[in-house]
């Protein structure tokens, strides 16, 4: 199916969308707007017609002077059908994208991946930190205006993660424990 | 008498530990030996890949790639290849294609030997890493053949391949394939059956085929399902459709049930291989008529002036690619594998993200471990079949 | 009887008496059983991997078993592209040897970063731990691995106890 052709099922079942069809060399190609997403989604995977049941890949690429600078990718694949679709939401750093995790769980860590890589904020997701960057580190690398090289001292020295106070306090009931015996 | 107080353990299996397959954090809760709950940390091998995929020219990225899922290092170049080449529009003669589906099975081949190995190894047959390596030097001896590297050939190009292959390849290839099959019935002698593999296989690390498509998990996890989801039959990519194969699935959906397709895969595998190394003529084509992209051989090159300049335009500047995005998935010896390629006509690529199908695995990893026991995690993480470098990138 | 005009280096073929230093013994168990520490990162511990199989047997020399906890270990064979968020695991099982520790770097990407020079990967894992022998390639083959461990052996058949 091509994307005029599952335009036509879809525009029927999400009311009020204007979703446009982009010119691609493999498979068909939606823009979606990111507040017709959810229902989009939904309306993919449970229409027995077209039935969506894989998000095989979501993905992100940032097109940096322009704007909106982000587009997010969503790569769907139906077995039934055996077709393949690709949405496109376009994204900006200050507006959120919805959350696609509670009709596919696979976007769970790939969202997370987004978060970490570009600096998407996507609304709804339950556990939106980084993945792959350790966890406090400072920026979002994939973005265009970040370098590929950095001069950055390596760290061989996790921070501890408990307080001082904390700590003290955990001593002190170990102490305690062992000597009520 | 008081009451026991009972808590929940917290255990770290951490980042360096004999049995993750790599780089793989996990922090278990566990009651006594059941886990309740299991929350991986990943990140620990990302490499920065795609970031630096931007700054090289199209051909430099296809080394850059085939590190990433080190195992089957072939098929992530195929799978970039193959969509750079959409992009280009490119169609490439039936040698070339005859000669990567060789490369991509025999690559399929020598992840399932080291998933064998490495599964057994974990579960407590040691002896099986040492068969399947063994196996192993044969498949690497051909790579060395083709490229004199045993690891990462950078033989699939794009355009085609490197160049012709060697004097001396048939032979190598039909000894390994009259030679596998034996071997292939020994491992399953001495696993298959033997009464402490079947139980710490199965039942183990259930998950229903609707679970395992929902998390993405397309591959050798969901055919173990009941799914029978193969990109070589449903969406077929360099004459995949003129071989006759089958694609082995179960229906259980435990780690017993994705060794059992794995190891069918592997006949598949060597089927395939000898229906490709007969129609494979020892020499010929090796890549596509394009200029732009295929470097001339090296006597023109010295001889005349347009080859030399094609030559030079190639290496120096690289050829461009017209703007536009295309996704292309492969069947890689983990699941369905995939490269997202947007080129705005510049001899760089503008974003390269690969499809890694060790990343769901991981990430469906709490819901295949939760209520087993730490044994079982193992067991689970070894049949998943991940590779932190897919996983990290 | 020990025949001064043709002295053996201490030898003497009917008294059973081996002399040497005590430092030279110790050096030579050391570096007879060097025992690596399992510490692979990425695609080089594959050929690690395949050293320790049957084809380049690591066990002739004297590597019998690849430990999985640091505290047995001697040898650190840091294979793959350490990361940046790995570093501080590293150092932290690097500490957890015990003395006398050795630590070969195996592959380009541990030596000096690899192919890939950009943010996430350390530039070599010099930065963080210090290291004995530098063994290049991506990924070397198991012999030059091999070559690199009996460097250090003499490495350490040089030095003091």
């Amino acid at each position: 199916m091509d994307a005029p052709a599952i335009i036509d099922v879809l525009s029927p079942l999400v009311s009020g969308t204007a979703y446009e069809a982009a010119r691609s060399v493999d498979f068909a190609t939606i823009y979606v707007p990111p507040d017709r997403l959810i229902a989009t989604c939904a309306a993919l995977r449970d229409t027995p017609a077209l039935g969506f049941n894989v998000l095989a890949e979501m993905t992100a690429a940032d097109y940096f002077p322009r704007d909106p600078r982000f587009e997010v990718v969503y790569h769907l694949l139906s077995v039934p059908h055996r077709i393949r679709l690709r949405l496109k939401v376009r994204a900006t750093e200050k507006v959120a994208v919805p959350t696609v995790q509670g009709i596919w769980p696979a976007a769970g860590w790939l969202e997370r991946e987004i978060w970490d890589m570009f600096g998407i904020v996507f609304d709804g997701h339950p556990d939106l930190r980084r993945l792959l960057m350790p966890e406090d580190w400072e920026g979002h690398p994939q973005r265009k205006d970040y370098p590929v090289q950095i001069r950055k001292a390596v760290q061989t020295y996790e921070a501890l993660e408990v307080s001082e106070e904390e700590f003290k306090a955990n001593l002190e009931r170990d102490r305690v424990k062992r000597t009520m015996h | 008498m008081a009451e026991l107080r009972t808590e929940t353990m917290t255990v770290n299996m951490g980042p360096q530990h004999p049995s993750t397959h790599g780089v793989l954090r996990l922090v278990l809760e566990l009651d006594g030996e059941v886990v309740q709950s299991a929350s991986p940390t990943i990140g620990y091998l990302h490499t920065g890949i795609e970031k630096t995929a931007e700054q090289k020219k199209w051909q430099q990225v296809i080394p850059l790639v085939e590190r990433m899922d080190y195992l089957g290092a072939q098929s992530n170049s195929l799978a970039y290849a193959l969509c750079v080449e959409k992009l280009l529009g490119l169609e490439m003669p039936q040698r070339v294609r005859d000669i990567r589906v060789l490369i991509a099975e025999l690559q399929r081949l020598g992840s399932h030997l080291i998933w064998l190995g490495t599964h057994s190894l974990e579960l407590g047959a040691v002896s099986m890493l040492f068969y399947a390596l063994r196996e192993r030097e044969l498949l690497l001896n051909i790579n060395e053949l083709l490229a004199g590297f045993r690891f990462f050939p950078s033989y699939i190009r794009i355009g085609g391949l490197r160049e012709d292959l060697p004097r001396g390849f048939h032979e190598a290839v039909n000894a390994f394939l009259d030679r596998f099959p034996r071997k292939l019935d020994d491992y399953e002698g001495l696993l298959t059956k033997n009464d402490i593999f079947l139980r710490r296989t199965e039942g183990v690390g259930v998950v229903s085929q609707e679970d395992a498509l929902a998390w993405g998990l397309v591959g050798p996890i969901a055919r173990a399902a009941g799914s029978d989801y193969d990109v070589r039959k449903y969406f077929p990519y360099t004459g995949y459709d003129t071989y006759d194969f089958d694609v082995p699935t179960a229906t259980e959906g435990d780690v017993f049930a994705r060794y059992r397709v794995r190891m069918r895969e592997m006949r598949e595998s060597v089927k395939i291989c000898r229906q490709a190394i007969e129609r494979i003529a020892p020499s010929g084509t090796w890549a596509c008529d394009d200029t732009r992209v295929v470097p001339p051989p090296k006597d023109k090159v010295y001889t005349e002036m347009e080859a030399l300049i094609q030559h030079f335009l190639i290496y120096s500047q690289g050829f461009t690619v017209p703007a536009g995005d295309a996704y292309v998935p492969v069947e890689g010896p983990r699941g369905e594998h995939g490269t997202y390629v947007v080129s705005d006509g510049a001899n760089r690529p503008w974003r390269v993200k690969m499809r890694a199908p060790s990343l769901m695995a991981i990430q469906a990893l709490p819901t295949l471990v939760q209520g087993g026991l730490i044994a079982d995690v193992v067991a689970v993480i070894g049949s998943s079949d991940v590779v932190m470098g897919d996983c990290d990138r | 009887m020990v025949n001064p005009d043709t002295h053996d280096h201490g030898l003497d073929p009917e008294l059973p008496i081996l002399t040497t230093t005590v430092e030279r013994i110790v050096q030579w168990a050391r570096r007879s059983a060097i025992w690596p520490l399992q510490f692979g990162l990425a695609c080089c511990a594959i050929e690690m991997m395949a050293m320790a199989a049957s084809r380049y047997d690591i066990a002739r020399f004297g590597a019998e078993v690849f430990r999985g906890s640091p505290r047995q270990s001697d040898l650190m064979i840091v294979a793959g592209r350490l990361s940046r968020k790995m570093a501080p695991a590293m150092r932290r099982v690097y500490d957890q040897m015990p003395e006398p520790k050795w630590v070969i770097s195996m592959g380009a990407c541990a030596s000096v970063g690899g192919v890939f020079d950009n943010y996430a990967v350390v530039q070599g894992v010099d930065q963080v731990v210090p290291v004995d022998v530098y063994v290049p390639g991506c990924p070397p083959r198991p012999e030059s691995l091999i070559y690199g461990i009996v460097q250090l052996q003499q490495k350490i058949a040089r030095s003091r106890a």
